[in-house]
């Protein structure tokens, strides 16, 4: 019993961190109709930008979390603007080949201006919270601040996409580009938008990831798969779907040690994606594709 | 380099050539016809490299195998073993939209690597397996060059397959189906039938050049098909030469291994301690050729011929 609940901590943190990549990638779906490759990248980057802010100022771990957020929001809008921008007027599949491409730069980026060796926000052990009501289950508080974090920043979402002008724009481009664009909507705006949030949530992501285990230039690479298992789960392009996607596929991962070889966690994520695509291809919450 | 260093140097350049050339005309036939975007091309590399080293090595107790068969039995069951693997991504994504595709292959891509690296008894895990024999041994023509001459005759297979294929009325189908889907549709062909049909040709065809490596190389390990060397290289030769021209495929595959080659040894020429910054540095420099290609001239160096206008009518 405590071994269940020990896993479902696990399985909530890696939840959180899957949640905060799926809605990237299921929102620049919706929008732009592309499968974002170097979404894992951009979360590699940001754990890096983060480890590169506190080293230059001598800060607490979670100072990361910031620096990462902003510096990945503006790293995304710029390789749209001198990229993706360019090709987004051929068809999507073409931007498909660029991101994976972009995946490869950014991976031997990081591992050219930080090496290719571990590293770590803080050094020492963190001792975890021992909750006897729980029947005696340990509770890292980073894992507590991780699941608590990315609840607040999808409320923070959510506000975004149902309370602003420029959030229910996006939801109109996401559903009907065309009927959006003749309403005069903001298109450039929009999509810079998705970059700033879809960025900025992966740059969580990675801080998360970091916080978590360790920082690794193949940490967000290895994190793609159950990545895109989550958007597809919760519906691509549907960033309400990619939470509990996020959650579903999280959960599964953790709870598969139970009963085969950890090493085989990306393999339960990918299992459960096929199983969607052939039983129900678009996703629990109807997505676009 | 005293000259036979040179000669030698040019023989294994341009054996790998051939392998990536035969993958890059297997991906030809998926992107380049249909449209169909695989990048797991690495998944079917390594099927067809381990299945082709497990059937031809002598027998070892450390990983499934010693069935001791012949180089052309290897082959055989390399291709076959991709077509199975093919089959079951084609069948589950063939009605689906094509970004479907590509993350269901970079799926099986990353578990069959997964699966390599930790089933000990079937590949013998990350010690990889070794002794993979060579075809020719024990004949005079047993050198590099010989092995060249193999390779070079399967990449004139394969150009000649998929040329035929390409310019026969079920290529056609393929392109009607790349260029505008439901108007195939409409024309009464089964879109998914001869989208699978394309897929396994090309699966079947990137197994063969897993074989073909594997026993040039004599040695196998799951690090060989990480993304970058299986699948990456693969796809920026295809959009280099001009994808859906079977020749730009092949100058695609000279021109970019020349470049990856290149600047090894351009890389191998920075202190030792910079070794892995290098290998970085290439990497990126693939990288920006390839957004530079898109950018630039996403139709390639030979881009694809339109077919040409049927003008001559009965009078």
């Amino acid at each position: 019993m405590n071994e269940i609940l020990q896993l479902l901590v696990y399985g909530l943190v890696l939840g959180s961190v899957l949640a905060m990549g799926a809605i990237g990638v299921s929102m620049i779906f919706g929008i732009l109709r592309f499968a974002h490759f170097a979404h894992g990248d951009f979360m590699t980057l940001g754990a890096y930008l983060g480890l590169a802010f506190i080293a230059a100022f001598g800060l607490g771990a979670w100072w990361a979390l910031p620096a990462a957020m902003l510096g990945m929001a503006i790293v995304a809008v710029g390789i749209d603007q001198l990229i993706y921008r360019r090709l987004r007027r051929t068809q999507p599949v073409i931007l498909l080949i660029s991101s994976f491409g972009m995946a490869l730069i950014l991976r031997s980026l990081v591992q050219l201006i930080w090496g290719s060796d571990n590293q770590t926000y803080v050094s020492g052990i963190q001792f975890p919270w021992r909750l006897d009501w729980l029947g005696g289950l340990r509770l890292k508080p980073d894992h507590a601040w991780i699941v608590l974090i990315s609840a607040g920043l999808i409320v923070a979402v959510h506000l975004f996409l149902s309370r602003t002008r420029l959030g229910k724009a996006m939801r109109a481009m996401s559903d009907n580009m065309d009927l959006a664009r003749i309403s005069g909507i903001p298109a450039e705006r929009v999509i810079m938008m998705t970059w700033i949030i879809g960025g900025a949530l992966a740059a969580a992501a990675g801080v998360f990831l970091g916080i978590d285990t360790r920082l690794h230039p193949m940490m967000g690479w290895t994190t793609l798969l159950p990545v895109f298992a989550a958007a597809i789960l919760g519906g691509i392009g549907r960033p309400y779907g990619a939470i509990v996607g996020g959650m579903v596929i999280g959960l599964s991962m953790e709870m598969s040690t139970l009963l085969i070889s950890a090493s085989y966690k990306p393999a339960v994520a990918f299992a459960i994606m096929v199983l969607m695509l052939i039983v129900r291809p678009q996703g629990i919450f109807k997505g676009t594709l | 380099m005293e000259l036979a260093g040179i000669t030698g140097y040019l023989i294994s350049f341009l054996t790998f050539t051939g392998i990536y050339a035969v993958l890059v005309l297997g991906l030809n036939s998926q992107w380049g016809f249909t449209g169909q975007f695989n990048i797991g091309i690495a998944g079917f590399f390594a099927v067809g490299a381990y299945t082709s080293a497990i059937l031809t090595t002598p027998g070892s107790p450390a990983y499934l195998g010693g069935f001791g068969m012949p180089f052309v039995a290897g082959l055989a069951g390399a291709v076959l073993a991709s077509v199975i693997v093919g089959l079951a991504i084609g069948l589950i994504t063939a009605r689906l939209r094509t970004d479907y595709l590509a993350i269901a292959t970079i799926g099986i891509a990353e578990m069959i690597r997964l699966f390599i690296k930790n089933e000990d008894w079937l590949t013998n895990g990350v010690r990889g397996i070794a002794g993979i024999a060579r075809p020719l041994a024990g004949t005079p023509l047993d050198t590099p060059l010989g092995y060249l001459l193999i390779v070079a005759v399967f990449v004139v297979l394969a150009y000649f397959l998929v040329e035929r294929a390409y310019v026969s009325p079920w290529g056609r189908v393929l392109r009607a189906i790349r260029e505008n889907e439901p108007a195939t549709a409409a024309a009464g062909k089964s879109i998914a039938r001869f989208r699978l049909q394309a897929f396994v040709l090309g699966s079947a065809l990137m197994g063969l050049g897993g074989g073909l490596y594997a026993h040039f190389f004599g040695f196998l390990s799951p690090e060989a098909f990480k993304p970058l060397y299986g699948t990456f290289i693969i796809w920026v030769m295809l959009i280099a030469g001009g994808s859906g021209n079977n020749r730009g495929a092949l100058l695609g595959a000279l021109i970019v291994w020349g470049v990856w080659t290149g600047t090894e040894l351009a890389t191998g020429l920075l202190p030792s301690h910079y070794a892995t910054q290098g290998a970085a540095l290439r990497v990126l420099l693939i990288g920006v050729l390839l957004q530079v290609i898109l950018l630039t001239r996403p139709q390639g160096l030979l881009p694809e011929k339109p077919p040409k206008l049927i003008a001559k009518r009965p009078h």
